[in-house]
């Protein structure tokens, strides 16, 4: 035991650094990849921040518009807001469940290379770093450039029915908390999503990983 | 004063399970290889090769028995530790090359050092040294599907090198090259041997690789059929290649 101790010591883990270049070059090289799965979510947020937008546009209507139009929508608020959040949800899953299937594949494609890292002396830890950072980016561009799509759209819809007045009665203060709310929430649902691909690659052993023809 | 061992193996088996049938891949292995050896590991396939060599690198565990590189008992070891031995103590080429798609010959040389801790300078310097070793000193920023099969394996050979290992284990390192690049390789391993000292162990069907071998380990159906030293073998090499074409 005396002699294992002096001979052998415990592999370093990286610092962050490294797993971040490392993931950066992969997005970069992977581009085709990368922007399926950014689409996936961006979908998902420029829906779901359609949607909050939609309320958030109405609910200014209802307060500051003009007295016809405060009758007109007051009438079916609730129903709307129901069949709503269904839309949402929904979305919000197809979102999730795309992005864990992308990133599974990704894990199966890479896994000859996630084996020969293992094989140079890469710890499980890093493998996991490097699907989530991937991921995280994916999540964070795809929210972000999703929920401003999904405003601007919406903006455009309330454009062409109350023309100049939406922009007026623009509310600023509610459509930016929303699209903080969104923004986060594609995010973790992106990292959320690559967890369990994540958890797939770190316990592939390497001499199964190198060997499995794709 | 005697050579010091650097991979030992005491009534090695392993059995895997097919159903509910147990298939026993190794029957009792006990081999011995010394500091700066040139080991080859022949046989037929399904002879147990790959998994011998698996347990070799510390990339599989035995089912009973014990494998000891450089006197340490792999199966005692932690992940950390596992990751560690497999960084410093062993470099591995593979059949397939195996390099990192997305990065350059230079990078993936330096990327066992980047494991090891060491500073991107210093790792850039020493993959620099290397790739030229290997003949590669043109070519440090293509990228793998730039190069030929024989270029990628000369890199693969470089980023085995990286940490100085004690030990270099080549799984069928020319069985995706042609017989002149084969041949290359093959000197180029020998050439390593012999100026680094670093042991080498293929598991291979290449019968060039008889010619530099230190000595040869015959496997057949799990077991050792015979080792042969290398004074011993050239006679033999006829003989062996009508029974491997038969």
């Amino acid at each position: 035991m005396s002699i294992q101790q002096k001979k052998i010591e415990k592999q370093l883990s990286l610092p962050l650094k490294n797993a971040v270049q490392m993931s950066v070059r992969n997005l970069r090289i992977r581009f085709g990849r990368s922007i399926i799965i950014t689409m996936s979510i961006l979908l998902g947020i420029a829906f779901l921040m359609s949607v909050l937008a939609n309320n958030a546009f109405t609910m200014s209507l209802v307060h500051r518009g003009p007295e016809d139009i405060k009758l007109l929508l007051t009438a079916d608020l609730e129903e709307v807001r129901t069949r709503q959040i269904w839309l949402v949800s929904l979305s919000l899953l197809v979102c999730t469940v795309g992005i864990i299937n992308a990133m599974l594949m990704s894990v199966t494609e890479r896994s000859r290379e996630i084996g020969t890292m293992k094989c140079l002396g890469a710890l499980d830890k890093f493998v996991v770093e490097l699907f989530l950072l991937e991921s995280l980016a994916h999540g964070i561009f795809g929210s972000i450039v999703g929920s401003i799509i999904g405003v601007i759209t919406m903006t455009f819809v309330y454009m062409f029915h109350y023309g100049g007045l939406i922009i007026r009665i623009f509310p600023v203060g509610t459509v930016v908390r929303y699209m903080l709310f969104t923004t986060l929430l594609g995010t973790f649902l992106a990292v959320v999503g690559a967890l369990y691909p994540a958890y797939v690659s770190a316990r592939m052993e390497p001499a199964e990983a190198i060997r499995r023809q794709i | 004063m005697p050579r010091e061992a650097i991979v030992r193996t005491i009534g090695v088996k392993k059995n895997f399970m097919l159903g509910k049938v147990a298939l026993h891949v190794l029957k009792g292995i006990n081999i011995e290889i010394l500091k700066g050896e040139y080991i080859s590991i022949m046989g037929p396939s399904g002879s147990g090769k790959t998994t011998l060599f698996n347990m070799i690198g510390g990339l599989d565990k035995p089912s009973e028995g014990k494998v000891y590189i450089d006197e340490v008992d792999v199966a005692q070891l932690d992940a950390y530790e596992l990751a560690w031995l497999r960084c410093r103590k062993i470099g591995y080429i593979f059949q397939s090359f195996n390099l990192i798609p997305v990065m350059s010959a230079l990078e993936n040389v330096m990327l066992p050092m980047i494991f090891a801790g060491m500073s991107t300078d210093e790792s850039r310097e020493k993959a620099k040294t290397l790739l030229e070793t290997v003949g590669l000193g043109e070519r440090l920023n293509h990228k793998p599907f730039e190069l030929s099969g024989g270029q990628q394996q000369r890199v693969a050979v470089a980023r085995a090198l990286a940490n100085d290992p004690a030990i270099i284990l080549a799984d069928e390192p020319t069985g995706n090259l042609d017989l002149k690049t084969g041949k290359e390789i093959i000197n180029l391993l020998r050439e390593m041997n012999k100026e680094k000292g670093v042991s080498i162990i293929t598991a291979t069907h290449d019968l060039k690789m008889l010619d530099v071998s230190d000595r040869v380990i015959w496997l057949r159906d799990g077991m050792i059929e015979r080792v042969e030293a290398r004074e011993n073998i050239d006679i033999k090499v006829g003989e062996v290649e009508g029974e491997e074409s038969g």
